[in-house]
């Protein structure tokens, strides 16, 4: 199964993606859309506070689906701003439109750069193997 | 070393299945989705391919008798045509593995014919137990693991939608019976039997002829369900999953097993000692029934805490479809295990709330 990766996005091999808005600095951080595929039924989600401060490369959450639980990784370092309250509420949700309402938290970053180490959207496509 | 292929591997390849390693096997865990699935059993029916699990055939004179020394259960209460659920014990009382056993000959047969059905994992284990343990006796085993395909189909619409393609009536098949029977018109077995907590048979063919039945059946209606879903109903009915639940290392007793360990009607077995002495002195540990009060679901593993001590660990978890309610089966002391008890389980590190329920957590209406 194909499935699609924007191109205006960044992306780890940990399946997470984060959206910029430069104006802001302002991270949108979400999994993708294979990572949701292959975990399968998802039921629960374990997100920050609003306020909690992030680390690059370290645990800020989990997602849940019937089958396993997977560790959430921040590609940035930086203060939550937002979290996606419906979604918490209805995980199950999230295969529906994983770039847009499937969004997982919402980040003021300290230091857009650290995107830089991301992967692009044919990087992670190749990572996955599609 | 390349995984073996049942022979429904091209068939559920065909259907979409994401496959998975299991016990040297290629097997699908999903088709359409894992609670898809799961409802499909709960509502209608599902079909399993199940044709990686381990078929022995004994023949020879007294293979009941011989097999009465290695079970806790008294086999000399199966009736031709019936099947008992028991387990193999090792002498320190620990479960080699759970079976069935078929017995297959009129009674009073100078050879018996019994079948066992086994775990895919433990098939070579057991194999190497039964061969030493009966040697001597004048009986074959025949190991027809990879030779037969073996279909389970599940659900409250089981026997509708197999009886247009079986020979026998399947209103004489009671649970736990199984008979020899022409099944799209050739020669094939039905057991009464199945591992969801619904009414169901698992049905041996010849391997030419099972992707015939499984297409027959999933034309018919029945959804193509996978091991994710196995493990989700096995687990709402709380029937145990060995190598996880139950080992070498827990005895039936310990295991909520008890109904079948016939202690009184029987003689020595291998383990007898142990679970006598384990029903006189009580046991350390007991598997009980958990579910969360939150969302958390308690995973193979997590340590369970009573009064805040770590007293036991969660064996097998998930979110229960059925449900909608993080369930687990989890081993725990006797003064922790009553029902009603509250206990937590730590979950990555936080102790969440769970009490423990009476099993199992779903009973088919």
């Amino acid at each position: 199964m194909a499935f699609e990766y924007p191109e205006t996005l960044k992306y780890l091999d940990s399946h997470e993606y984060a959206r910029t808005d430069e104006d802001e600095g302002i991270v949108t951080i979400g999994i993708t859309a294979f990572a949701i595929d292959q975990l399968g039924d998802i039921v629960f989600l374990e997100l920050p506070e609003i306020g909690d401060s992030l680390e690059k490369s370290e645990k800020f959450g989990t997602v849940e689906s019937v089958k396993a639980v997977e560790e959430l990784k921040s590609p940035v370092t930086g203060e939550v701003l937002e979290r996606n309250e419906a979604l918490i509420e209805a995980p199950e949700q999230i295969g529906d439109d994983p770039y847009g309402d499937g969004w997982l938290i919402k980040v003021k970053a300290t230091d857009l750069d650290e995107l830089d180490d991301a992967l692009t959207a044919d990087e992670y496509k190749d990572q996955v193997g599609e | 070393m390349a995984s073996l292929q049942t022979p429904l591997y091209s068939a559920c390849l065909d259907q979409s299945a994401r496959m998975t390693e299991f016990a040297g096997w290629s097997m699908p865990v999903q088709f359409g989705g894992i609670k898809q699935e799961h409802q499909a059993v709960r509502e209608r029916a599902g079909l399993f391919d199940i044709s990686h699990m381990g078929k022995f055939t004994l023949t020879g004179p007294g293979v009941i008798a011989a097999l009465q020394r290695l079970v806790p259960s008294n086999l000399e209460r199966l009736a031709p045509g019936l099947a008992q659920y028991t387990v193999l014990l090792n002498p320190q009382g620990g479960i080699i593995d759970d079976l069935i056993v078929y017995l297959k000959s009129p009674l009073g047969a100078a050879v018996e014919t019994v079948a066992l059905i086994v775990n895919a994992a433990t098939t070579d284990k057991d194999k190497i137990w039964l061969v030493e343990h009966l040697a001597g006796s004048g009986i074959d085993l025949v190991d027809e693991s990879r030779d037969r395909a073996l279909i389970s189909l599940q659900g409250p619409a089981a026997a509708a939608l197999l009886q247009p393609h079986v020979a026998l009536d399947l209103s004489t098949l009671g649970r736990f019976a199984h008979q020899d029977t022409q099944v799209l018109g050739q020669p094939g077995w039905l057991a009464r039997t199945g591992y969801t907590g619904e009414d169901g048979f698992e049905i041996m063919v010849a391997p030419a002829m099972a992707e015939g039945l499984w297409q027959a059946l999933t034309a018919a209606g029945a959804v193509p369900c996978g091991l994710g879903a196995r493990d989700t109903l096995r687990l709402e009915a709380a029937m145990a999953l060995y190598g996880q639940d139950i080992d070498d290392t827990t005895s039936p007793l310990e295991a909520g097993l008890g109904w079948l360990v016939h202690l009184p009607e029987k003689g020595d077995f291998i383990g007898r000692a142990v679970l006598e002495a384990q029903k006189a002195d009580g046991m350390q540990r007991r598997l009980v029934g958990l579910t969360m009060a939150g969302r958390h679901i308690a995973r193979h593993g997590y340590p369970v805490l009573y009064q805040g001590d770590a007293v036991g660990t969660v064996t097998s978890g998930t979110l229960a479809p059925t449900l909608n309610l993080p369930i687990a089966l989890a081993y725990v002391p006797p003064a922790a295990a009553k029902i009603g008890q509250t206990l937590e389980v730590e979950v990555r590190g936080e102790p969440r709330p769970a009490t423990v329920v009476k099993r199992p957590f779903y009973r088919a209406s």
